[in-house]
């Protein structure tokens, strides 16, 4: 099948903070600005609009599209929102690309918000009905159960101590203090912390979490002519893939995430991607969880099953590491607001492949990344993969 | 790349408690009216009459559960139910010292997923377990339903109390 090339040509990004006084719309108008502002483009030069928002009880606004469209330059324009959960970072920015791919458009601009602060007493409020209405939600149950009973899955599967784990959450934060919009960065953080660190939901501590976040981040993505025409270092969607798992959660094997290794075949096979280990030389897996981290790599067939924790240790992982995972600094370091999150992950590799990283910046020269995320009910995984 | 960041407008929890900030606030009345479905309210019927049940696929020749009216990964109609054992294994646990607004519990839950007997291989359920000290559960531990009195059962899957272990 013909497609056209795609390139990401602009970023920006909002802080992402533990509140912020800007409504969904203000930050959504923020992250776009300065996006737009970093390729030295206009809204008159955008032929349409993706919006990412996850759930709408966040806001306790329905039809958080059109409320959000003015902030996201939409009026006026062909707008459309995909929602895949926590997968929805990645998942604007595939809609992005098909966009421009299929010949229809040749500048998208894409904007993820995230205003999780709104939802009170506690946003978990919001993530109660994702649970079966009739055979689990009688149980009282919350959104850590589903990480948590995964996480001792993982574990117990590949015989992992939660000292293994913690180093992910570690090298994250440690990042993190390097990132200017990050919220949780901190440089140091040690492994005693995490675990000393508050049991929440058994395996699930206190700092093997991600914190809830208020923050917008967009991208500017152009067909090949424009993209040339307004940068000399454009950024390529080599590849993209997505898959969904059954939702009979409780019928799957929890200590493997075959559907991001499903998403990232797909990716893979469009981008020529024949050994991931050699030829990605960044990745940005999602990370709402330390555990996550490790779980998604191997679900991206970086590392063997029950093997990332090894790489973890052995240093393999840092910035300056053979594979850089979440120079950024993650959702553990930068922050969580959700959609934002996953699109602040594909602005990473943007930088990154751009050399414009600032004291972040892999080193070697990084010519490809990966950027994943995940959601649902622990269900989908979003891929892409970017190179210059 | 600070010139990519919009410094936006943070505010501290103290602004909040202080109500230096205005809020308007609004309570949902979100009430709903749930249909069991085919499957579920047999599933439901049967937990009333202290039964568990499965459904068999005539394609996979596997036994589900909870029961649907098809299989998803043969996508044809499944062809009946099946009655399962009320005893099963721990396919994985968590203790969880919260409730979903972050208050901390007095007595730990203890969600887990429980593969019940009867059923194909890794066919789970999520439930509580209960009658066990917290640090003795363990993957792999056998465990058996606690059903409330029939005339406490409603038809939910809350009729099962909890489960514990089977010695």
């Amino acid at each position: 099948m013909a497609r056209n090339r795609v390139a990401i040509v602009g970023a920006g990004m909002t802080k992402f903070v533990r509140r912020a006084q800007e409504t969904a719309k203000e930050l959504a108008w923020e992250a776009a600005s300065k996006a737009l502002e970093s390729c030295e483009m206009t809204l008159a030069d955008i032929d349409a609009v993706v919006i990412g928002s996850a759930p709408e009880a966040f806001d306790g606004v329905h039809m958080k599209s059109e409320y959000l469209s003015d902030g996201c330059g939409g009026w006026g324009k062909p707008i459309i929102r995909g929602f895949v959960g926590g997968g929805t970072g990645v998942f604007s920015a595939i809609q992005g690309w098909y966009h421009i791919a299929s010949g229809l458009f040749d500048t998208v601009l894409v904007v993820c918000e995230e205003k999780m602060s709104s939802c009170q007493p506690h946003p978990q409020g919001a993530f109660i009905t994702i649970f079966d209405n009739i055979t689990e939600r009688a149980l009282g149950p919350n959104l850590l159960w589903i990480f948590a009973l995964e996480m001792n899955a993982y574990m117990t599967r590949y015989g992992l101590s939660k000292r293994d784990i913690a180093l992910v959450a570690v090298k994250n934060k440690r990042n993190a203090a390097d990132h200017p919009a990050a919220l949780l960065g901190d440089p140091n953080i040690t492994v005693e912390d995490v675990l000393n660190s508050e049991v929440l939901a058994w395996p699930v501590q206190r700092l093997d979490v991600s914190p809830i976040s208020d923050g917008a981040v967009a991208i500017v993505m152009a067909a090949e002519h424009v993209a040339r025409r307004v940068t000399n270092k454009p950024v390529w969607v080599e590849g993209v893939g997505w898959n969904l798992d059954t939702a009979y959660w409780t019928n799957r094997d929890l200590s493997y995430p075959t559907y991001v290794e499903e998403a990232a075949r797909m990716a893979y096979k469009m981008a020529g991607i024949t050994e991931p280990r050699k030829q990605i030389h960044i990745a940005e897996p999602y990370d709402p969880f330390d555990y996550k981290e490790l779980h998604h790599l191997e679900g991206l067939l970086l590392f063997d099953k029950g093997k990332a924790s090894e790489a973890t240790a052995l240093g393999i992982t840092q910035r300056d590491g053979d594979l850089p995972v979440c120079p950024s600094g993650g959702l553990l370091g930068v922050g969580n607001p959700i959609s934002a999150a996953a699109l602040m992950k594909v602005a990473e590799l943007f930088w990154q492949l751009r050399e414009e990283a600032g004291a972040r910046q892999v080193p070697g020269q990084p010519k490809r990344g990966v950027a994943q995320a995940w959601g649902d009910l622990m269900q989908v995984g979003t891929v892409i993969v970017l190179g210059v | 790349m600070k010139e990519h960041v919009y410094d936006c407008t943070y505010l501290s929890e103290e602004d909040f408690e202080t109500e230096q900030v205005l809020f308007e606030t609004w309570v949902p009345q979100a009430r709903y009216a749930w249909d069991a479905g085919i499957a579920i309210g047999r599933y439901l019927a049967e937990l009333k009459a202290g039964r568990l049940v499965g459904v068999h696929c005539p394609s996979c020749g596997r036994i589900l559960v909870p029961p649907r009216m098809f299989c998803q990964d043969c996508f044809v109609s499944t062809d009946g139910f099946v009655p399962l054992q009320d005893t099963g294994t721990v396919i994985t646990f968590s203790i969880c010292h919260i409730r979903w607004d972050m208050v901390r519990l007095e007595h730990p839950l203890i969600p887990a997923v429980i593969a019940i007997d009867g059923a194909s291989p890794g066919m789970g359920i999520l439930h509580l377990l209960g009658e066990v000290d917290p640090k003795a559960v363990r993957i792999g531990m056998r465990v058996q339903a606690v059903w409330k009195p029939p005339e406490e059962r409603e038809g939910a899957i809350t009729d099962i109390r909890y489960f514990k272990p089977l010695e």
